[in-house]
């Protein structure tokens, strides 16, 4: 692959000069790759986007895109094309004097910008919406629109803030596989920046997951959610069902813990501060058997069933495990549902390999 | 509690019986409208206060409209709801105000007292009264002053203000015909007897605007008498036409470098009128009557510098109240200052005021 | 059978569905009237009222014919283009209405009403009062002339018709410098002499001016203030309200004492060396004194619907912008700027209409050439008394103001201003 096509070398970023609102970030991305920054609000993944587009500057560090440093070039000459949240969008111009911007100031000639607008409506499906204002769209509309603009000056990269934030789910889904089209057609980089987890787990070739400041972990859909390395990244993507407890032994990529209510279970160790210190276990809803499958598990503890929700495809059954009643199991409408009943007591079980002792998080 | 509210009660009843006890003594209110500042300090001083002292049930509410009393009486008389009592006027709005009506004619010997001597009003204030409608109270004079620091010599003659050779500089004029078209024409050499028969015809108005053309470039034209006073103490102008008393002002009381220039001073009047439909008109009477008498006209002089309108007044003047000094010499009426004045042709202008303004202003904008 | 679709439909007590719901609207109705009636009276009172009183007084002219009655009436056959004086009828007329108008106290009222028109009139008429009461008997036309000769001036008799009729145009024209010949052309006064038009015209470029002027400096101010963090926008909001906690007259004033020849710009200049001390620049009592206090006073209107509208407009338009490749500048003229032509339509067309009817500050810093028209108009309310002339400007002004706003609305649209 050669040079990174986007690097973030030791950024740092202040607003006050007293806390960091970036902490010594150092992110490679390549050329064709959708790049998703996730992370709660306030995690610094819009920070990071920002300077990318040259509207903050870094207080430390450098970035480069294609090569050339970009820390001295102002935005208008960085040629990165860029989606805004409420798409931004010049309601004073029709859909095509939107497009034909930034084609206009870069001074090409008429009947180019004329056949590249329209190229770039037919990309979106809206070829004879041109006429018209934006505020005559709809919002899926407007933001394909938006996402037109962004790649009608063939940018180098495309910059999406939250673009899908505000539409309604149904149109968001549809928009994330016309986005991630356009993306495999075009074969452009895009960084895009969500705090939606279902959005990016859709999109991304990788997903950098943000918190306070910091890369938690840098990976490919599959793997974030199926091998998170820290407790943080295990809470935010998915739904992940915990149990705390203190390591006992610790061999080689296993380790035994002894939980809060005295069950000893073994685990894969993970991100644990070694023995003797508290650690958390993660187990996915989905990887927890019961009934027959039990059998083939290496771990299996007494349950009570505390509550059914059916929801059409699965049932999510929530029970008491181990001392905590916020244990979730995501149960097939397939499998045989006998014995699930609000108050009975159950068997239930998971393979060691599906279980991750992590760091022991502040607020458990 | 009970006796709290009791008290409270009783001291109800208490304010509603005085309430009722005080207006059973009919306080009677007059409202005066004059012009406001130093001269209607004057009047409280002079009338008002003395007044007020020997008459408890009458009540004097002072209201600084007289600049804008002809249009506000029009208006109030429209509305058939006359509010004021008593109106200070200059003598042309009084002749206009009694021409629209708008003012009561008055029998001035019945209304007004005779002098001590028994001379009747009429006689006292002689040919002052111009408008059977108006009451006389003061002579005052629009003259000019001057920075004594700003000249090389010391001015003598009005024709002075339009030579800008001898005294470079701006002059502060009225933005007005009157006066000032009299004053071009007596320094082009009109005769002074002969000012209104020439500014009756349009070559005369042409022949005083060209010699006001001449210092056209250096007036700073005034429109309230309160400028000419600010423009001279800060030096904006060398001399600016005004109200003698306003001078008299900012010369003895601010003691700014300020002289005055009497030569061709017009005398004019400003006097009382009585609103038709005023709802006190007996009081106003009986008010007038003690302030036009010969000593409260000589009293108004300790205050301000303006003229008593009554012959028998002007032996009675003295010194200021409140400086010290002799009254007379500032008076515009004294000997030496009135060799050369002028009075005030009220019929001329109320005749061609209209036509003579309209040219006037048309001039200012070339 | 009803034969008519729209009787089809019923509410389910058999009431046509159109008259239930008529009523029901109808309470809504009611209850809304009942909101806006208190604003809609103090309208009426305070503006329609007014401005009707003002239309009808700037044609009415019904004293004549009121106070000289047999004389309107005589004239009626006399010929006033013969050159020829009227005969003793008339004059017998006037004779009689004058004795009753003496009585009355009502020919002086006439005088000043036919002085507008021809001056002279107004001693004609105070000498008439008197005199006229002494002639018993005929011949009256021959006694009348003795007391005053303009009585048997051609021109005073054809004044005196011209304006008798109940309704008379001569206010307007005296409003554009124009009169009616008694031969009855329209004559325009030589330009030399003509006065409102030419304040018309300076009211309006000053006006103009005025309004730029407070665009050029209110545009940043405004743009500053919507671009700042809440805290720090809110500060200058007051800071730009300031002048409205003072006194019109204080702030007057106090350009005065700033710029005029002795005053601190000018101490300031000499003193630094930019001017010396002869060339003291003139800023006060001429047109420019003018432009400088009422921007002042007027530029917090522009400023607030500016800023107002600037607030609607996200800051990602302009990243937007600068992303898509434009340099800021023109990102600025070209995006943003666009985005805030309501408001400055808003401001613009407020501040304009203000400005055209100012009159207290002209007159404390405008010396000759930076009056208004307005000032004409206070003059003809407070001084000449000749309302019929103040209404009449007052009319050609009212729709000066219409005629720019048909013009904005034709360039703008009115649906485009925003005041907030």
């Amino acid at each position: 692959m050669g040079d990174p096509f986007v690097r973030f070398q030791e950024v740092q970023k202040s607003y006050d000069g007293e806390t960091l609102v970036v902490k010594n970030l150092n992110l490679d991305i390549a050329n064709g790759e959708f790049l998703t920054m996730l992370g709660p609000s306030g995690s610094g993944k819009t920070t990071c986007l920002m300077m990318l587009a040259g509207f903050e500057t870094p207080t430390h560090g450098k970035i480069v895109l294609d090569g050339a440093p970009l820390n001295d070039v102002p935005p208008h000459k960085r040629d990165i094309g860029m989606v805004f949240q409420n798409y931004a969008l010049f309601p004073h111009m029709t859909v095509a004097e939107n497009l034909a911007f930034p084609l206009k100031v870069r001074k090409m000639g008429k009947a180019e910008i004329e056949e590249r607008v329209q190229r770039a409506l037919d990309m979106v499906q809206l070829g004879p919406f041109g006429g018209r204002r934006p505020m005559q769209l709809s919002g899926g509309q407007q933001q394909r629109v938006a996402v037109a603009r962004a790649l009608v000056f063939d940018p180098k990269l495309v910059l999406m803030d939250e673009p899908l934030g505000a539409l309604d789910k149904q149109l968001r889904e549809q928009m994330q596989f016309e986005i991630k089209h356009i993306h495999d057609n075009l074969g452009i980089t895009v960084v895009y920046v969500t705090h939606d987890q279902s959005e990016a787990l859709t999109m991304s070739n990788r997903i950098a997951v943000f918190n306070d400041g910091i890369i938690q972990q840098l990976a490919p859909p599959a793997d974030l959610y199926e091998r998170p390395d820290n407790a943080f990244v295990a809470q935010f993507i998915g739904e992940n069902n915990k149990l705390t407890g203190k390591v006992t032994a610790a061999d080689g990529d296993r380790c035994s813990v002894e939980l809060d209510s005295g069950e000893k279970v073994t685990a894969l160790s993970i991100s644990h501060g070694g023995v003797g210190q508290k650690t958390m276990l993660s187990i996915r809803p989905e990887r927890v058997m019961i009934g027959d499958d039990v059998k083939d598990c290496d771990v299996h503890v007494d349950a009570r069933v505390q509550e059914l929700i059916y929801l059409g495809d699965h049932i999510r059954t929530r029970l008491t495990v181990c001392g905590r009643d916020d244990f979730v199991v995501k149960i097939p409408n397939s499998t045989d549902r006998a014995g699930l009943v609000p108050g009975n007591e159950i068997s239930l079980g998971w393979r060691t390999r599906d279980c991750r002792a992590l760091d022991m998080p502040d607020n458990l | 509690m009970k006796s709290f509210k009791s008290a409270l009660i009783a001291a109800a009843v208490a304010s509603v019986a005085a309430g009722a006890v005080t207006s059973a003594q009919a306080e009677t209110e007059l409202v005066v409208v004059s012009w406001g500042g130093a001269y209607s300090a004057s009047q409280q001083g002079a009338y008002h206060d003395p007044y007020m002292a020997a008459n408890s049930d009458v009540r004097i509410v002072n209201d600084d409209s007289s600049n804008a009393a002809v249009a506000k009486l029009r208006a109030m008389n429209e509305a058939g709801n006359v509010t004021w009592d008593l109106v200070d006027v200059v003598a042309a709005d009084a002749i206009r105000l009694c021409d629209e009506g708008l003012a009561e004619i008055i029998d001035h010997d019945k209304v007004l007292a005779p002098a001590p001597d028994g001379t009747p009003a009429s006689e006292d204030f002689g040919d002052l009264i111009v408008s059977e409608c108006f009451i006389p109270q003061i002579v005052y004079s629009t003259t000019f002053g001057y920075r004594t620091d700003m000249v090389s010599s010391t001015p003598t003659s009005v024709c002075d203000v339009f030579d800008l050779e001898k005294f470079p500089g701006k002059r502060a004029l009225e933005k007005n015909p009157i006066n000032n078209m009299e004053w071009a024409l007596l320094c082009d050499g009109v005769a002074p007897d002969q000012v209104y028969e020439v500014l009756g015809t349009p070559a005369g108005v042409e022949k005083a605007l060209a010699k006001l053309g001449t210092i056209k470039d250096s007036v700073v034209w005034w429109t309230k008498g309160a400028q000419t006073p600010q423009l001279l103490a800060d030096g904006e102008v060398v001399m600016g036409s005004t109200y003698n008393g306003r001078l008299f002002s900012v010369i003895e009381e601010e003691k700014q470098p300020i002289a005055m220039l009497w030569d061709w001073q017009v005398f004019d009047l400003d006097g009382w009128i009585v609103p038709t439909g005023t709802k006190n008109k007996e009081a106003v009477m009986e008010y007038l009557r003690f302030a036009t008498d010969t000593q409260r006209l000589a009293d108004q002089a300790k205050f301000i510098s303006y003229g008593p309108a009554r012959k028998s007044s002007a032996p009675l003047v003295g010194k200021h109240a409140t400086l010290g000094i002799e009254m007379a010499p500032h008076m515009p009426t004294d000997p030496a200052n009135s060799k050369t004045t002028l009075l005030y042709n009220y019929e001329f202008w109320a005749d061609n005021r209209d036509d003579i303004d309209e040219r006037f202003q048309s001039w200012l904008l070339q | 059978m009803q034969n008519s679709a729209a009787d089809a439909i019923v509410t389910a007590d058999g009431k046509p569905l159109k008259v239930s719901l008529a009523k029901a609207l109808r309470r809504q109705r009611m209850f809304a009237l009942a909101l806006v009636a208190p604003l809609f009276i103090f309208v009426a009172i305070s503006f329609i009222i007014p401005i009707a009183d003002m239309l009808f007084r700037s044609v009415e002219n019904g004293i004549v014919e009121e106070i000289l009655p047999q004389t309107v009436k005589a004239l009626e056959s006399w010929d006033e283009t013969s050159g020829e004086l009227p005969d003793e009828a008339v004059y017998a007329a006037m004779v009689a209405d004058l004795k009753v108008a003496r009585k009355e106290r009502t020919n002086t009222k006439v005088g000043q009403r036919l002085n507008y028109e021809r001056s002279g009139m107004s001693s004609l008429f105070r000498g008439a009062g008197r005199k006229a009461s002494r002639i018993k008997e005929p011949p009256y036309k021959e006694q009348l002339i003795k007391t005053d000769k303009d009585w048997g001036k051609v021109v005073t008799w054809q004044v005196i018709k011209q304006f008798s009729p109940n309704l008379t145009p001569g206010y307007y024209l005296a409003a554009v410098d124009a009169m009616q010949t008694p031969e009855g052309d329209i004559r325009f006064e030589d330009s030399e002499k003509a006065i409102h038009t030419k304040l018309f015209i300076r009211t309006m470029i000053m006006s103009v001016v005025i309004t730029l002027m407070t665009l050029l400096l209110g545009f940043p101010i405004a743009y500053l203030i919507a671009t700042q963090p809440a805290k720090i926008g809110n500060l200058l909001i007051i800071l730009v309200l300031l002048p409205f906690w003072t006194s019109l007259l204080v702030r007057t004033t106090s350009w005065i004492a700033l710029l005029q020849q002795q005053g601190v710009i000018n101490d300031i200049l000499v003193f630094v060396g930019i001017i010396s001390e002869d060339g003291r620049l003139a800023m006060i009592h001429n047109a420019t004194g003018s432009v400088i206090a009422m921007t002042h006073i007027l530029l917090p209107f522009m400023v607030l619907p500016l800023y107002s509208v600037m607030k609607t407009v996200p800051p990602t338009y302009m990243r937007a912008a600068t992303s898509l490749g434009a340099h800021p500048w023109p990102a600025f003229w070209k995006v943003y700027f666009p985005n805030t032509v309501p408001g400055i339509g808003a401001g613009a067309i407020l501040v304009f209409i203000l400005a055209i009817g100012y009159y207290i500050t002209p007159e404390l810093v405008g010396g000759t050439s930076g009056t208004f028209i307005s000032n004409r108009i206070a003059f003809h309310i407070q001084n000449s008394l000749n309302w019929g002339l103040a209404a009449a400007l007052g009319a050609v002004l009212l729709a000066i103001v219409l005629v720019f706003y048909l013009l904005y609305d034709k360039i703008v649209g009115i649906d485009n201003m925003k005041l907030g």
